[in-house]
């Protein structure tokens, strides 16, 4: 649905350029919700601004359902961005106007007649939940109610493709859930695609399909979250399963097991102190819901000496797991 | 010399005063019309045609949208400049081709409004300013045109700052609409000078500030009122003023 091809862009000119994007490629699929994450800075934005061309890049290519952005004139581009969505951190509210006459700006610049825009905005509104809300101004809402009027004025116009410019950052995170849950509803009822940037790593385990990791401009990881899992040395898995730092003791070794898809239930440390006869301690574990199925990372510390450690090393692997040394006597 | 003792004086003067106070308001009515639909656009055009503006492209040529603003810029500048009493004796070969002659209260509506216009102008513009460019984002992001932006977003999310502007361009007009009365421009200035100063009746020079007075503070209650009734973000719309979400952009450019 997405397509972005080495796109690069930099700000400022002579000795003080910096390059926000170096040479980034993306692939969003239909009806997938994609998140890219980076820290700020990293170029989350200015990527996502590529895409409706708000910003435009100083070369590569931006296709979205399959036109040309770049290619287009002033008049046509206007017309695809009335089928691309966006919403924003700090929602960007007319503050001169109700709820549903923000709803209602988004078909006003369409030229949808006045009945129309009207029933229109009701049913958006009833979506997103705000229909009590239809005629108080924005000053009057909380930052998850603005947050919906933002997401009703994005859809209004029944646009394929949702843009999210970090547009829960600015919620605490119990709003954050339920405006996230709200992605996924719209996701799934309208089949929308959904690309998404945030610095919350929460925000994609939570909602996302697929991710990319943003640094300095570059691409440094991309792919489906059920993959990344079960990929070694993901930094996207390591952050989604975040299991802090670790001494390893002497005459120990310290390894992370991944579990995912049909691993997950399966009483894998049981089985390797009865097999092994090995006083396995358990140093931290998560276990999260990513993609529908579940996945979880386990930290384990084995006693005993290196040839041991090895064995059970290659015994777990054969089994399918994702076994990483973190250190100790077998590394 | 006047005299203040006459049965008739009172009964004169409130006639005198009330035809100058009609021309005043004459004067300064279509000052302000003329203001007012020369000085908004005139300020959009200001702070379009900026570096990275709305219409900074103007006609498909940056460099179009630049000599537009310089030029603008320039104008307003030198109109704002000129002291009023000057630019009202330059004009009037202007003013005498526009209306036929440059005496009388018609005539003073020309220079009233050549020195409101440029004022209102960078009220219009200020208030604009103020209008956060996330709101031009998000309208860009659903298609909007230009037309759009400026007629749906810009205007009136700056209209509670440009009824106060408005207020203050008011008041000038006023002040300068008094000046006018030295060159037979008729209106309250008018009255004040030939009966007050030519001929030293305290009493009209009393009413006739009373009666300015009371006009301005008319008026500027009027423009606080549209713009409270027109300002919707009585208790800060999310938190951050327009400003800090401006430093808050500013200090992210990058991202």
């Amino acid at each position: 649905m997405i397509s972005i091809q080495s796109v690069s862009k930099s700000f400022g000119a002579g000795d003080r350029t910096t390059l926000a994007l170096d040479a980034v490629s993306l692939e969003v699929a239909s009806g997938e919700i994609f998140g890219v994450v980076g820290q700020s800075g990293a170029g989350k934005s200015t990527l996502i601004r590529t895409v409706n061309l708000l910003e435009r890049p100083d070369s590569g290519t931006v296709f979205v359902d399959g036109v040309d952005l770049l290619a287009l004139n002033r008049s046509q581009l206007r017309s695809t961005r009335q089928g691309i969505g966006m919403i924003f951190q700090h929602f960007n509210l007319l503050s001169s106007r109700t709820v549903q006459g923000n709803v209602e700006l988004a078909l006003e610049v369409i030229g949808t007649d006045a009945r129309e825009r009207k029933s229109r905005a009701a049913e958006i509104l009833d979506l997103v939940g705000l229909t009590p809300k239809a005629q108080a101004y924005p000053s009057q809402l909380s930052g998850g109610q603005k947050q919906r009027v933002g997401i009703a004025r994005a859809l209004a116009t029944r646009p394929k493709v949702l843009l999210s410019d970090e547009a829960t950052s600015a919620l605490d995170p119990e709003t954050t859930g339920s405006i996230l849950e709200l992605l996924r509803t719209i996701n799934a009822e309208l089949g929308l695609t959904v690309l998404l940037i945030t610095h919350e790593m929460d925000v994609v385990k939570t909602v996302c399909d697929s991710a990319a990791l943003l640094e300095h401009g570059r691409i440094v990881e991309t792919g489906k979250l059920v993959d990344l899992i079960s990929t070694p040395g993901s930094r996207l898995a390591r952050d989604l399963f975040p299991l802090g730092s670790v001494d390893v003791r002497p005459g120990t070794t310290v390894i992370d097991i991944t579990f995912s898809g049909g691993t997950a239930d399966r009483p894998v440390i049981a089985q390797l102190a009865r097999d092994h006869q090995l006083d396995v301690s358990i140093l931290g574990a998560a276990i999260e819901t990513i993609g529908g199925s579940q996945a979880g990372r386990t930290r384990l510390e084995l006693p005993g000496d290196a040839a041991v450690h090895t064995a059970v090393i290659s015994d777990l692997r054969a089994q399918g797991l994702l076994v990483e040394i973190v250190g100790g006597v077998a590394a | 010399m006047i005299d203040t003792a006459s049965p008739t004086f009172w009964t004169e003067l409130f006639q005198v005063v009330l035809i100058g106070l009609g021309q005043t308001l004459y004067m300064v009515g279509f000052a302000l019309l003329f203001t007012i639909i020369v000085g908004l656009p005139l300020g959009i055009l200001l702070v379009g045609t900026e570096r990275g503006g709305l219409f900074s492209n103007l006609f498909g040529s940056r460099a179009v949208g630049r000599i537009v603003n310089r030029v603008l810029d320039f104008i307003v500048n030198l109109g704002r400049s000129v002291p009023f009493i000057i630019l009202m004796i330059a004009i009037i070969p202007f003013t005498r081709l526009v209306v036929g002659t440059f005496i009388g209260p018609t005539a003073a509506i020309v220079p009233l409004s050549l020195v409101a216009i440029p004022f209102f102008a960078r009220m219009v513009e200020i208030a604009i300013k103020e209008v956060d460019p996330g709101l031009t984002e998000a309208a860009d992001s659903l298609g909007a045109s230009r037309w759009q932006i400026v007629s749906k977003i810009l205007v009136p999310e700056a209209l509670p700052s440009m009824f106060l502007g408005l207020a203050t361009t008011v008041t000038s007009i006023i002040n300068f609409s008094a000046m006018v009365g030295t060159v037979a421009g008729g209106g309250l200035g008018d009255v004040a000078i030939r009966y007050g100063y030519q001929r030293f009746s305290t009493p009209h020079i009393v009413v006739v500030i009373i009666v300015i007075f009371v006009l301005v503070m008319i008026l500027q209650g009027i423009a606080t009122y549209f713009a409270k009734r027109f300002a919707r973000t009585a208790s800060g719309s999310d938190g951050s003023t327009a400003a800090s979400r401006k430093f808050i952009r500013d200090t992210a450019i990058s991202e």
